[in-house]
């Protein structure tokens, strides 16, 4: 997808080498095949070694019942066919019925924390856009929850949102009076408005900052021209703002979904390997089926159905609203 | 663009609102961080009862904190060097050649990009562990094994994001040097890669940030001696009793290299993803 991008200046660019090949790039000539292969060969092995390798071995061990009693002998564990599968695909099983609620939570919590996300970023891109006096400084403000680390954001989090010794409660309690009692955040049904803000405070700056750049592409021409139409500023906002800023959204909100349905620190920073129910995402969930309970097998059988789930959205997504042009993937 | 009085109004209220959201945590973090441990564990007060500097002495020696951050620090700027060193090649390769596997090979190293990290965790850590019996290769357990994982994880943005670049910048300057001579690989280092600088600091940035802040990885990967920031802030926790205000103290310290940086560098980051990604 990323290739065909730049489907006018790539057939320009063709054009251009054509002629000139013959005499500028004579060793892409003599030898074209290996060149080129040389230079993705480091690129190549590290995802083979780091991630497609892996994955395969992910893959075989969810059909192996690799639970605590063959950590030490792989090789020992029973070949169990898709039964790790159907145990997970199952709603009325306990293990099935806890992932598919696991499932429910985490698309919640992605609908809001990639909407929200986008809302702010887009919201606070449109008041940076233009000229003012400390510009540069409610930018680079508004950048720093994601420049941190991301546990530091988690961390801080957790500290705030602390019953008896947490800012959330003073501010929301002793200061504003909207609360009689000092709720809990991190424990009961809270938990899950309190992983939602936590990931939303650290990824709406993403979205600024990919937006910002969208907008800052965007000719001034374009809305003075609107501008002299008498078209008001709402509707200079769709019908030029949110048409251009099409290319930037497409990936901003792939993007934004993957990274938060695969979500992992936020829930584990705050909740550490027993997360509130409410709270209990499907990354973490996999986590502690495979990590806390042993059960590696059932563990890498979630994480193949969570990677074809991510596979099919992504995929009807791209065809769909034909990201990236006529795409040739 | 006619500025008129009501959006001035709103622009106002508006940054008031996203500063105050972004502040909140900030300052709950700072302020804590210079309290007496006494008044952390009591109720919340916006202005300290008592300011000391103190826990910024005794991070150091509640735990190890100097050598999470050397080895946070080596891990990291490996993984940056040898992956932006990695992506340039790449990109290059997908920019300006034609050969056939183009589309296969930059749809694969994208769709990593969404592979779920619990999915190749638990079979890179055998993996490595194998390796290390085979071939006598320390993975597990050392820089090189936290490295070589962390640079994978910035490589599909970084490709993605150079292809872009690379393909704004005209070929006509490399074929210049060309033909005086040059080799390809001259052509990209000395003619592509300076004009590519903000694209290039860009994708650092981002590869800096991924290996700096992963946690997942970090837990399972390392040990005593190798472990990093993201896994071993955590042991303020693990005694009986937190610190607080050493935990923010510390969140501070080693939030300060990376943010120092990105905001440093930002404009670069803005015209990288104006120019690379962003195009569409």
């Amino acid at each position: 997808m990323g290739s065909t991008r730049h489907k006018k200046p790539e057939s320009e660019n063709r054009q251009v080498r054509q002629r000139s090949d013959e005499h500028v790039f004579p060793k892409a000539r003599v030898r074209p095949q290996i060149f080129p292969y040389l230079l993705v060969l480091p690129a190549l092995l590290f995802e083979l070694l780091v991630h497609i390798f892996p994955m395969l071995v992910g893959v075989g061990v969810s059909f192996l019942e690799l639970t605590q009693f063959y950590v030490r002998n792989w090789s020992a564990a029973p070949f169990v066919g898709f039964r790790n599968y159907l145990d997970g695909l199952d709603p009325s099983g306990p293990i099935g019925g806890a992932l598919a609620q696991s499932f429910l939570i985490t698309f919640a919590y992605t609908v809001l924390v990639v909407g929200g996300s986008w809302v702010l970023g887009i919201s606070a891109a449109m008041l940076v856009n233009s000229e003012f006096r400390g510009r540069r400084w409610f930018r680079a403000l508004f950048l720093i929850p994601y420049a941190l680390p991301v546990y530091v954001a988690v961390i801080a989090w957790s500290f705030l949102l602390q019953q008896n010794n947490g800012a959330m409660n003073t501010l929301l309690v002793d200061n504003l009076h909207l609360l009689k009692e000092r709720p809990f955040w991190l424990i009961g049904n809270n938990a899950f408005w309190s992983v939602v803000m936590t990931s939303l405070w650290r990824s709406w700056p993403f979205a600024f900052l990919m937006l910002l750049a969208g907008l800052q592409s965007i000719p001034a021409e374009l809305y003075e021209a609107a501008s002299i139409d008498g078209a008001s500023r709402w509707r200079r906002f769709r019908t030029i703002t949110l048409p251009l800023l099409r290319p930037v959204n497409l990936v901003l909100l792939l993007v934004l979904f993957l990274w938060t349905f695969n979500e992992f620190n936020a829930p584990y920073v705050l909740f550490g390997q027993a997360p509130p129910a409410t709270a209990d995402l499907l990354s973490l969930h996999i986590y502690v089926n495979s990590f806390v309970d042993w059960n590696f097998g059932l563990g890498a059988a979630m994480s193949v159905l969570l990677l074809l789930f991510l596979l099919v959205v992504s995929v009807v997504y791209i065809r769909v609203l034909r990201v990236g042009g006529e795409g040739d993937a | 663009m006619r500025e008129d009085r009501t959006f001035k109004i709103v622009r106002v209220a508006g940054l008031a609102f996203f500063t105050l959201i972004t502040l909140f945590p900030l300052y709950t973090v700072v302020i804590s961080s210079i309290k007496p441990l006494a008044d952390v564990r009591s109720t919340f007060h916006w202005v300290p009862s008592r300011i000391t500097f103190a826990p910024y002495a005794d991070i150091w020696s509640t735990i190890p904190l100097a050598r999470y951050f050397m080895n946070s620090l080596l891990i990291s700027l490996g993984a940056t060097a040898i992956s932006v060193f990695v992506a340039i090649l790449a990109a290059y390769a997908i920019s300006r050649y034609r050969f056939s596997g183009r589309g296969v090979f930059s749809l694969t190293v994208l769709s990593t990009q969404m592979f779920p990290g619990i999915l190749f965790l638990l079979p890179l850590f055998v993996i490595y562990v194998n390796l290390e019996r085979a071939i006598g290769i320390q993975l597990y357990g050392s820089y090189a094994g936290l490295i070589i994982t962390y640079l994978t994880f910035a490589l599909p943005f970084s490709i993605w994001m150079l292809v872009g670049y690379f393909d704004s910048i005209p070929r006509e300057l490399e074929q210049a040097a060309m033909v005086d001579g040059t080799t390809a690989l001259g052509a990209l280092f000395r003619v592509l890669v300076p004009v590519s600088m903000p694209g290039i600091v860009a994708v650092a940035i981002f590869a800096f940030m991924t290996a700096w802040g992963e946690v997942l990885f970090a837990s399972v990967l390392t040990d005593d001696a190798t472990r990093t920031l993201a896994v071993g802030l955590r042991n303020y926790a693990i005694q009986s009793n937190v610190y607080w205000n050493q935990l923010m103290a510390a969140a501070i310290v080693v939030s300060i290299p990376v943010v120092a940086g990105f905001l440093a560098l930002q404009r670069y980051l803005v015209q990288g993803i104006a120019a690379g990604g962003v195009k569409g």
